[in-house]
């Protein structure tokens, strides 16, 4: 599956939905397009990755990095993940302490509205 | 698998080439076919970010040449070495990042890579001096399997 990112608002969350491979290739495009939401003031933002079949730490950096920038205004980031691989990675780097994993959309974005 | 075979091959130093070495992780794999989808897969990431160093070692380094890459498979193992020619590191002297629950963590958008292929290789052996860097990684393979 080719890489690509939208987005698209859900209530007060906007959700970048990334498919494909997040890795030194990918990387910028993934950073460029969560920075530029960041930028425009989002301040509630939900990635899912369920449609990403393969990422590295290049791909989790990029996480960090943005999790901090919405941090640092009083933001929210989230991540949504299906798929086991992905979610076994978070764990393994322990970054499932650090970002929010959720296994859907609607379960990212509920809990937030209740 | 008796006979043991080796292959080598030469990739741009450039990162659109990454996803070629993975295909070739998993291609050299399945000729285990009792290697499980997931010991693959942890092995496709972990010569993943060693191949992603060594095209940031010839970036950094300026060099154009092609990163080498040679994959041995042998009765009990799976292999790939990985090999770049720039400026070298000490593995022994990579930073140590703040624990997980640390906030300051968030910080640190790098540093994962040596980490990933440690926990997800059987065998991790490192060299690197002023010429480059060798990174050899090993899986082992059917009944050595050390599946999680």
């Amino acid at each position: 599956m080719d890489f690509s990112v939208t987005v698209a608002s859900h209530g007060r969350w906007e959700v970048l939905t990334v498919t494909g491979e997040i890795d030194m290739a990918t990387a910028p495009r993934f950073r460029q397009r969560l920075l530029a939401v960041i930028s425009a003031g989002v301040q509630n933002v939900v990635i899912d990755l369920s449609g990403v079949d393969f990422i590295d730490s290049t791909g989790l950096g990029v996480l960090m990095g943005a999790a901090k920038r919405v941090r640092s205004t009083g933001g929210d980031i989230r991540l949504v993940m299906s798929g086991s691989r992905l979610a076994e990675l978070i764990e393994l780097t322990r970054l499932d302490r650090v970002l929010d994993v959720f296994d859907s959309i609607s379960a990212a974005t509920e809990e937030s509205e209740a | 698998m008796s006979d043991p075979a080796s292959m080598d091959f030469e990739i741009p130093a450039r990162p659109e080439y990454l996803s070629l070495v993975r295909a070739l992780v998993v291609e050299a794999a399945e000729m285990d076919t009792n290697l499980s989808h997931e010991r693959v897969e942890d092995f496709k990431v972990a010569v993943s970010e060693a191949t992603t160093n060594a095209i940031e070692a010839h970036a950094r380094a300026c060099r154009d040449e092609s990163i080498q890459i040679r994959c041995k498979i042998t009765e009990d193992r799976l292999e790939f070495h990985i090999t770049d020619r720039g400026f070298g590191f000490y593995p022994d002297q990579i930073q140590v990042l703040p624990e997980p629950d640390d906030p300051s963590r968030l910080n640190f958008e790098r540093g994962l890579g040596i980490y990933l292929m440690r926990v997800l290789s059987d065998d991790v052996e490192i060299k690197s001096g002023p010429d480059g860097t060798q990174v050899c990684l090993a899986i082992h393979l059917s009944g050595n399997n050390s599946d999680s």
